[in-house]
């Protein structure tokens, strides 16, 4: 599994108000949270002017080339990343090998701090994707899968 | 591989165009994104070459329309063609959904052709993929050239398994959106399927 494959409200809501926590506790600008084949899941802070869908899937892009380079070397996957920028950092994680954690920081920020929050909000995160992973595999949440037809993928294609 | 969010109400699929250098790939998705309106589509990224081959890949994200309530959106990706760039093309494959093809119809490209098919079929094994079991399509590029093989040859060499096969003109948008709600429908209707409904 490269990813969640699924999110439902109640998780969605805590792994928000985690990123939001983080955003707060590490002093950062914004924090992503992208799924490892990059489709954006949760974010928190200044991401306004942010293209996030275009960050993600850069991001994922990225994550994956440097997971092919530990492989190359033989090394465990690097499990974080820092790109120092002039004015932003970029602090990139991986959650329990399928999702990715941005945390964008400056001058009001140090890379002590955002290492220390990550490594708790990643935590937490982690559990959450065990939560939603347990209730999709027992049935107990929504499937939207269930109730599309072969009408409605139909009516998607025709002009 | 397709992520639903039942809080935002979206369903994101991974499409990814593959096939051999300078096939195409990356004019399909420049003319989707010059065809589709602001709001269906986010920004065309290429992380290109100098002389434009494309170097990692091009992503391009759509949304395609509503399916009770949730939002479907797809994500094109193309791979890079050259031989060379075989290890960015694992990468790219990885949660792929569906797959299109884009062949070179020129005479001269057909074994490029072979030897791209071969190689995204081992590709795919190695992540733990089965050709003959995900959403394919192929698409016969170019036809607007002068010296190419009949889609009959095409066939022959290149869709053993018969699945849907389109002819294109990339640079013009011939077959281009054809070949994409091919893909996308045969990607939705795998997802139904997988699930049992
Ligand atoms: N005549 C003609 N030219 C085409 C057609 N489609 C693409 N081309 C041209 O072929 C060249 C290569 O197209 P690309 O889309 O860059 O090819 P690609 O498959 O992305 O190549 P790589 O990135 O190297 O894998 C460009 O000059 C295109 O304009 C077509 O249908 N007819
Ligand atoms: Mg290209």
């Amino acid at each position: 599994m490269s990813g969640p494959d699924v999110m439902f409200p109640e998780e969605q809501r805590q792994i928000s108000s985690v990123c939001q926590r983080l955003h707060r506790d590490a002093n950062a600008k914004a924090v992503l949270l992208i799924g490892r084949d990059g489709q954006p899941i949760a974010e928190a802070g200044e991401v306004g002017e942010i293209d996030v869908t275009s960050l993600s899937s850069l991001t994922a892009g990225n994550v994956a080339a440097t997971g092919g380079i530990s492989k190359i070397l033989r090394e465990k996957d690097f499990t974080s990343q820092f790109h120092e920028g002039e004015k932003t950092h970029v602090h990139i994680t991986l959650v329990a090998g399928r999702a990715i954690l941005v945390v964008l920081f400056d001058e009001r920020s140090s890379l002590g701090l955002v290492r220390l929050r990550v490594r708790k909000a990643a935590e937490e995160m982690a559990r959450l994707f065990e939560q939603v992973a347990k209730k999709a595999a027992s049935g107990t949440g929504p499937s939207i899968l269930n109730e599309i037809t072969d009408a409605d993928i139909d009516k998607l294609f025709n002009d | 591989m397709s992520f639903i969010n039942y809080s935002s109400r979206e369903i994101n699929c991974k499409l990814v165009y593959y096939g051999p250098g300078l096939g195409g790939k990356t004019t399909n998705l420049q003319f989707i994104y010059a065809k589709t309106s602001p709001e269906a589509k986010g920004k065309m990224i290429s992380l290109a070459t100098e002389t434009e081959r494309t170097l990692f890949f091009d992503f391009l994200p759509l949304s395609l329309g509503e399916i009770r309530g949730f939002k479907t959106r797809f994500h094109l990706y193309t791979v890079p063609g050259q031989v060379f760039y075989d290890a960015s093309r694992k990468l790219i494959l990885k949660g792929v959904d569906g797959v299109v093809f884009v062949a070179d119809s020129q005479v001269e490209r057909m074994e490029a052709n072979i030897e791209s098919m071969e190689n995204l079929r081992q590709n795919l094994i190695e992540q733990g993929y089965n050709l003959d079991k995900l959403p394919f399509i192929i698409q016969y590029n170019k036809r607007d050239l002068p010296n190419i093989a009949s889609v009959a040859e095409l066939h022959g060499q290149l869709n053993p398994t018969n699945v849907l096969e389109f002819e294109a003109r990339a640079t013009t948008g011939v077959g281009v959106f054809e070949t994409l709600k091919a893909i996308a429908r045969a990607v939705l209707t795998e997802l139904r399927r997988g699930s049992g409904g």
